[in-house]
């Protein structure tokens, strides 16, 4: 069935949508990402403009993290104070990474600081990811579970230290709030929600046990995704609702299947899947950049267009 | 011998001796949200006070093209091992669609200097004022070539049938990917390559219904627009969640 999206201005196959979304919508619910960095480019393949791909991804990422979201606090696992805390942060990166981008564009070349940023976070946090998970998963293994022990780091030694009782964590608020910064000017940068910078941060950074992370990582997300939506509806006019009505059935669907998969995984395995995955998104643009592409010559509007 | 060169020079002069008269199918086109394409039937006559010339035989040439609009064009090499944008070309004004039929081979249709006069060719209705950087054809190339693959240019050569030197009808596909906007279809008829007569008319392309309400809303009150989308997010993905509560309870 061909549906025409008013705004992306395409006829595309609605099944495919929907498919698309549950899909990206189960690995959203299982690992606490918002997805958009799976979705994205997949809408790029099949023909969705780039400009109103990201605006509506974004839209859509509101849908799937609320509906996780609810799921996770049906089960407690939400840090909320965490929450708030890093958003404050995520919403200050937000505007600023929005003021990058501009001053990006300005220069040219903001394509490849896109797919360059994507290539490098993703590499990075992917592999370390699954070399920890690996290790995790290998002690465990052999028989005894490992105490954690609790490290006094710098983390530890800040002032401004906040209770953080759903973590069982007692830390200075200064380190969430640098990393929600630092995730919200790299999500305003890449077009994304950021959970698969946010999650690995949360747990190998701030400490927050895996069970909690993906929760407390939803709830922020929809806020800095749904502050996205608004920007890109009010400045560039790429929000396409029927694109985004589509998309969101599958995905909020898909969300609810994936956290009920995800509360059946242990922690480990949750890590390895979630760092499988993004090193094989890494490894895709990788090869994009790498290899001569078919086309070489591509499209697009005219700056201040 | 003044009035003998003016004889000459009227006779020379076949000007208005024919006429091109034309109609299409629809001269409206809505996109409602299942629209997939549309077809546009064209068809049209040659009116003549006089008996057909036997100079040469008479062709016709049809474009329909969509609303024009300017375009950066790149291409990338290879710059410390990675594929990047290097070089960029701004078009002025290039057509969001563009086809042309003719009733013949190019050569035998048209003369490049009339196609220049008229822009009838999909490469002449590409206006591209920055060609002043060497290699800047092989941009407009890789423009139609790109537009050509998403079906939005097309040129098809021999595909208006002329009966009698009179009758002539083809048609043209839109395809599903259409963008808003007048677009405009013209008419020409040619002998020995040379234009005698033309004419065009316009086909208003207007999304309509759900389709109007919500391109307008985007545009008039964005505000508002990207608060629905937000509700809309918030209500489905709490939908889901109480569905699936209740589908386990």
């Amino acid at each position: 069935m061909l549906v025409y999206l008013p705004i992306a201005e395409v006829s595309v196959n609605a099944f495919l949508l929907l498919g698309l979304g549950g899909m990206v919508g189960i690995l959203s619910g299982m690992f606490g990402v918002g997805g958009g960095f799976l979705m994205t480019p997949l809408l790029f393949f099949i023909g969705i403009p780039p400009a109103v791909a990201v605006a509506t991804e974004a839209n859509q990422i509101v849908a799937s993290s609320f509906s996780g979201v609810l799921a996770h606090l049906k089960r407690r696992t939400v840090d909320l104070r965490m929450g708030t805390v890093l958003l404050i942060g995520g919403l200050v990166g937000a505007a600023l990474g929005v003021q990058i981008f501009n001053a990006l564009k300005a220069i040219g070349q903001v394509d490849l600081l896109v797919r360059l940023s994507y290539v490098v976070f993703l590499g990075i946090i992917g592999s370390l990811m699954f070399v920890e998970s690996l290790n995790a998963l290998r002690k465990t293994r052999g028989g005894r579970t490992v105490p954690t022990r609790r490290k006094h780091g710098l983390v530890h030694s800040l002032p401004f230290k906040m209770k953080f009782r759903t973590s069982g964590l007692y830390i200075s608020v200064i380190p969430p709030l640098i990393v929600g910064v630092l995730v919200g000017i790299l999500a305003a940068i890449m077009g994304v929600g950021g959970g698969f910078i946010m999650v690995p941060a949360m747990i190998y950074i701030l400490g927050m046990p895996t069970k909690v992370v993906v929760g407390t990582s939803l709830f922020q997300i929809i806020f800095v995704t749904g502050f996205t939506t608004l920007l890109h509806a009010t400045t560039n006019y790429t929000v396409d609702i029927v694109l985004a009505v589509l998309l969101l059935v599958g995905g909020v669907i898909g969300a609810q299947i994936g956290t009920q998969i995800g509360a059946r995984l242990k922690a480990e395995q949750l890590r390895i899947l979630l760092a499988a995955m993004v090193l094989i998104v890494c490894g895709k643009l990788a090869t994009e950049l790498l290899f001569q592409p078919s086309e070489l010559y591509s499209l697009g509007a005219v700056a201040g267009h | 011998m003044a009035r003998i060169l003016a004889l000459l020079l009227f006779l020379a002069l076949p000007a208005q001796a024919e006429e091109v008269i034309a109609g299409l199918s629809q001269s409206r086109i809505s996109i409602t949200t299942n629209f997939d394409g549309s077809e546009i039937l064209i068809f049209g006559a040659v009116k003549r006070e006089n008996p057909i010339p036997e100079t040469s035989p008479l062709h016709v040439l049809v474009t329909v093209e969509g609303p024009s609009e300017p375009l950066t064009v790149r291409r990338k090499s290879k710059r410390l091992g990675i594929w990047v944008n290097t070089a960029s070309v701004e078009v002025d004004e290039a057509p969001s669609f563009y086809a042309v039929a003719t009733s013949g081979p190019w050569s035998e249709v048209i003369q490049d200097i009339e196609d220049l006069r008229y822009r009838v060719s999909t490469l002449r209705a590409i206006r591209s004022v920055g060609a002043r950087i060497s290699g800047s054809e092989d941009f407009t190339n890789a423009l139609i070539r790109i537009r050509r693959n998403q079906d939005l240019y097309q040129t098809n050569i021999g595909a208006i049938s002329v009966e009698q030197q009179t009758l002539f009808s083809t048609s043209v596909q839109l395809p599903a990917n259409l963008h808003e906007g007048d677009y405009r279809a013209r008419f020409f008829l040619t002998r020995n390559g040379r234009v005698i007569d033309s004419y065009q008319t316009d086909i208003a392309v207007q999304k309509v219904g759900l389709e109007r309400f919500l391109f307008r809303l985007s545009r008039d009150k964005p505000l508002v627009y990207g608060l629905m989308s937000l509700a809309i997010a918030i209500a489905a993905g709490w939908m889901a969640s109480a569905a699936f509560r209740l589908f386990r309870a």
